[in-house]
């Protein structure tokens, strides 16, 4: 479970996920643009972005010199899966069930 | 940007082939991604289109760019919103590299407009698709469906 470990350490910085703030904001943007947001200096957001990017939860796209960061929400799915999804479930089918019966009551009155 | 698009990337502990076939075959997709199938003959400028369980025609276009098993571009329309169909034809990116034991799956999709309904939508679906399809292949089991496209109506 080392990759979960990454997310989670990733995601234990205010910092961090101020970036991923920006990104939902506005996908793709390079460091620069990070920058402009950010009362950090340049070295620090670069290194906040490497440990994202180890993380899988920015994904890198080079458009000519330009090195564009992406929100990679992949891996909040594997957390979400994982620890949130589950738990939720009981209610989902019960609204789903919910959903049946009144739309099963509406055919009735059509009728 | 006058662009929108979104960059997905998951890490699959299997090999390019099995990744390659799952994207592709029918018997898979209908498996990990909630009963959707495509139907294409998978060759370059070949017709193609994705299917729901219930056999609504979601998306169809054609393929741009094919190499079997690294790299699938493919021109995507929705059909069935019209608010997405309005704005015509996106770029789908399918990247396959292997890294060290594992394979890297990027997904690339935009579409030259502004706030685009469509990477909205689409971008929203993706990232269950991609965790289930991690979960088909690396544990044999996909994740259960609660997205409600899977079920008979």
């Amino acid at each position: 479970m080392q990759d979960m470990d990454k997310v989670f350490k990733a995601l234990a910085d205010a910092n961090r996920r101020r970036l991923l703030d920006l990104l939902y904001a506005t996908n793709g943007q390079t460091l620069g643009e990070l920058c402009e947001h950010l009362d950090m200096t340049r070295q620090a957001v670069t290194q906040h972005l490497a440990l994202l990017e180890a993380a899988n939860l920015v994904a890198v796209v080079w458009r000519g010199r330009e090195k564009l960061h992406f929100l990679n929400p992949v891996p909040l799915q594997d957390v979400y899966d994982r620890w949130i999804e589950k738990f939720e479930r009981g209610r989902l089918t019960a609204l789903r069930e919910l959903k049946r019966n009144l739309e099963g009551q509406d055919d009735d009155e059509q009728e | 940007m006058n662009k929108s698009s979104f960059v997905y990337v998951i890490y699959i502990r299997t090999t390019l082939e099995k990744v390659w076939d799952a994207l592709l075959k029918p018997e898979f997709t209908r498996t990990y991604w909630f009963g959707v199938t495509q139907q294409s003959d998978w060759t370059p400028g070949a017709a193609w289109k994705m299917v729901l369980p219930d056999g609504t025609i979601s998306d169809t276009g054609e393929i741009l760019e094919i190499e079997k098993p690294k790299h699938l571009v493919i021109r995507w329309r929705n059909e069935f919103r019209p608010e997405l169909k309005v704005e015509g034809y996106s770029t789908c990116r399918m990247e396959l590299e292997q890294v060290d034991g594992t394979v890297r799956l990027t997904i690339r999709h935009e579409i030259d407009k502004p706030a685009a309904k469509l990477i909205d939508a689409v971008s929203g679906g993706w990232p269950k698709v991609l965790s289930s399809l991690k979960s088909m292949l690396e544990t044999g089991a996909p994740l259960p469906d609660i997205s409600g496209h899977g079920k008979p109506r």
